[in-house]
């Protein structure tokens, strides 16, 4: 979580001094939700992340050097400057990368944990992480369905972060809450209070359990509030001040680091050197980054196919 | 003993299942029974739990294919009409398409669509899709137009690393017979002659390279020779055979099902033009379907799409300038 928003932060400011190519998207107010989702997965899981997922990607395995390197192009990083910002991954790995079409990666997680099923692999899990907005999409809806009658162990977590870009949740659904649409497609439902690292780990723990058990698709929501604009460029003046002053308001950093202090008598000292100890990662590695170069578009390999000699002229 | 073109689709499948593990059939009605043109049949009971029914969900039945890729599989996904993949078009272009591209991941995914008009047919259950989705980079595009084709470019369009669309015509499914399947074939990406001749290259593929052959008998009569190139694949395009049979014609015909704006016939006339400017005694022309929704009644849809009457007077428009 720590390190979620502290590289937020950095990219916020590589943003306004220029040094990324395209947009920047935090995911502050939703770590604790995030970091969730990375540690109950084990190796052989799946993992589709959405576009504030910076602490899951980390606490799934993503190193924060990756995450540097395909925000700012480098030609070493996984993207290789042909994708930027959020959308990154290791397919191989498990750890899919979000296209920026809302709930399409829902199927591909179901498409993977069908395949597990096939090759005879036992124990293993999916997540696919949304949020409000992508609920009201199809995709969503042929996913969850396509989930359900197969019985997929599918966690489907849905960060209710209040406001899809600037459109509130009054515009996106209409009913009470959106853990309600899990009666419609016959799947479990779990509810969380989203801003709570430790109610959070509980609840991801539980749904993960019960999926890895052939108890099929558990859909989580977690109810928060997005700290932050839809983009950097983006100054969320539209977000209402008593959502803010409320319970969903709270920033789960704070929480946490609060909840380690009282309980678990970590001091105020240890986590300065923990921050310290971090913003030195990330320095060291937006220096590699920089070391590393941009891509060369005159050595590049335009090719579109991996059977080479079936690509078009480009 | 003859067999069909619907029948090598599913001898192919049949011969995928049986020698690569990875391979799974899924799309609506596959399974106990057997598809809607029983492209399927029995393969269901030949091959249990992997010949799978899926919800009426085309985003997430193509969806759940590129997850499958990535985890290994090679799965064939039957799409019920061609005209139903435009509901799963994002994640064919978005996913299947975008990934090797993005992250060097293969995405070895078929996607069958039984295309084209066939009488009685209409607006939503004729349409040949095969000029969109070759708009797109990442995708590999099959029309076959014979059983043997078929038969052989399934086999290897499912054993590519690539995602493949391939578009087998209705039209074909029961009419066209071949002796026996294919013993070897010509790879994905090559035009195949179909028809030797020296007046006039028509380009076709498909269904319609049935029409074109039918005109060329009919115009041999009259001593007037087409020259008929099965295009196979129509991305890749064959760029080399077509030109080199417009060095020996001089003039050049494109002739498809699809509708005209842009599209394949527009691409092969862009390249001959740009390539092959000097071997063109005259304009080259194309036939397409006429701009509009494909219609129901079979008297209105035999004027709708091109056939071999239509292709001659197409033919001798070429030949008079």
């Amino acid at each position: 979580m720590l390190m979620a928003r502290l590289l937020d932060e950095r990219l916020a400011q590589l943003y306004r001094a220029g040094r990324i190519f395209g947009g920047v998207f935090l995911g502050k107010g939703q770590e604790a939700l995030s970091v969730s989702m990375g540690m109950v997965l084990n190796r052989q899981d799946v993992y589709a992340p959405l576009i504030r997922d910076g602490a899951g990607r980390l606490a799934f395995g993503e190193s924060a050097l990756d995450a540097l390197r395909t925000c700012m192009g480098s030609p070493m990083g996984p993207m290789r400057g042909r994708d930027g910002n959020v959308h990154r991954g290791r397919p191989k790995e498990g750890y899919l990368p979000m296209i920026s079409h809302l709930g399409a990666s829902i199927s591909v997680v179901n498409g993977a944990l069908m395949a597990k099923r096939m090759k005879g692999e036992k124990k293993f899990v999916g997540i696919a992480s949304i949020g409000d907005g992508a609920t009201s999409t199809g995709a969503f809806h042929e996913a969850i369905n396509q989930a359900a009658i197969e019985k997929l162990p599918l966690v489907l977590v849905v960060a209710n972060n209040q406001y899809a870009y600037s459109t509130p949740t009054s515009s996106q659904f209409a009913c009470q809450s959106l853990s309600q649409k899990a009666i419609g497609y016959g799947v479990s439902d779990h509810e969380v209070d989203g801003t709570s690292l430790t109610d959070c780990l509980k609840t991801m723990q539980d749904a993960t359990d019960r999926a890895r058990q052939g108890e099929g698709p558990q859909l989580v929501i977690a109810n928060l509030l997005r700290l932050c604009g839809h983009g950097e460029h983006d100054d969320a003046h539209y977000i209402s001040p008593e959502l803010k002053a409320s319970s969903v308001g709270a920033d789960c950093l704070k929480l946490a680091e609060n909840t380690l202090q009282s309980d678990y008598h970590i001091s105020k000292e240890s986590l300065e050197i923990w921050k310290e100890e971090t913003v030195l990662e990330i320095n060291q590695s937006i220096e590699q980054v920089q070391r590393e170069g941009a891509p060369d578009p005159y050595h590049h390999s335009w090719k579109s196919l991996i059977s080479r000699e079936l690509c078009e002229h480009s | 003993m003859s067999v069909t073109y619907l029948e090598a689709i599913r001898e192919a499948q049949a011969y995928l299942l049986e020698h690569d593990s990875r391979v799974y059939i899924y799309g609506q009605d596959v399974g106990a029974f057997g598809g809607a043109f029983k492209a399927t049949k029995h393969l269901a009971n030949r091959f249990p739990g992997r010949v799978m029914d899926a919800p009426i969900s085309e985003d997430a039945m193509i969806g759940s294919a590129v997850g499958a890729a990535i985890e290994g599989m090679r799965p064939i996904i039957e799409i019920q009409f061609a005209d139903f993949s435009t509901v799963g078009l994002n994640q064919v272009v978005n996913q299947a398409a975008t990934l090797f591209w993005r992250t060097e991941t293969p995405c070895p995914i078929t996607l069958r669509l039984p295309s084209g008009g066939t009488s009685g047919g209409g607006p939503f259950h004729s349409q040949c899709l095969e000029s969109i989705y070759a708009h797109f980079p990442g995708l590999v595009v099959c029309t076959p137009a014979t059983v043997e084709d078929a038969y052989s470019m399934l086999i290897e369009s499912v054993t590519l690393d690539d995602p493949v669309i391939f578009c087998e015509h209705k039209y074909l499914y029961y009419h066209l017979k071949a002796e026996s399947l294919p013993k070897d074939a010509l790879p994905l990406g090559k035009a195949r002659i179909a028809r030797a001749g020296r007046d006039c290259t028509v380009v076709t593929y498909s269904a319609m390279l049935h029409e074109c052959l039918e005109a060329a008998e009919e115009m041999s009569a009259e001593g007037i020779e087409l020259e008929v190139v099965d295009l196979r694949t129509v991305k890749p395009l064959d760029t080399d055979t077509i030109i080199a049979s417009v060095a020996r014609t001089g003039r050049l015909l494109c002739a498809a099902e699809g509708w005209p704006w842009g599209g394949v016939n527009a691409e092969v006339i862009s390249r001959v033009v740009a390539e092959g400017f000097n071997l063109l005694d005259a304009p080259p022309q194309r036939i397409n379907a006429k701009d509009t929704p494909i219609p129901y009644h079979p008297k209105l849809w035999s004027v709708h799409r091109p056939a071999a009457a239509s292709i001659m007077a197409a033919v001798r428009n070429v030949l008079r300038s």
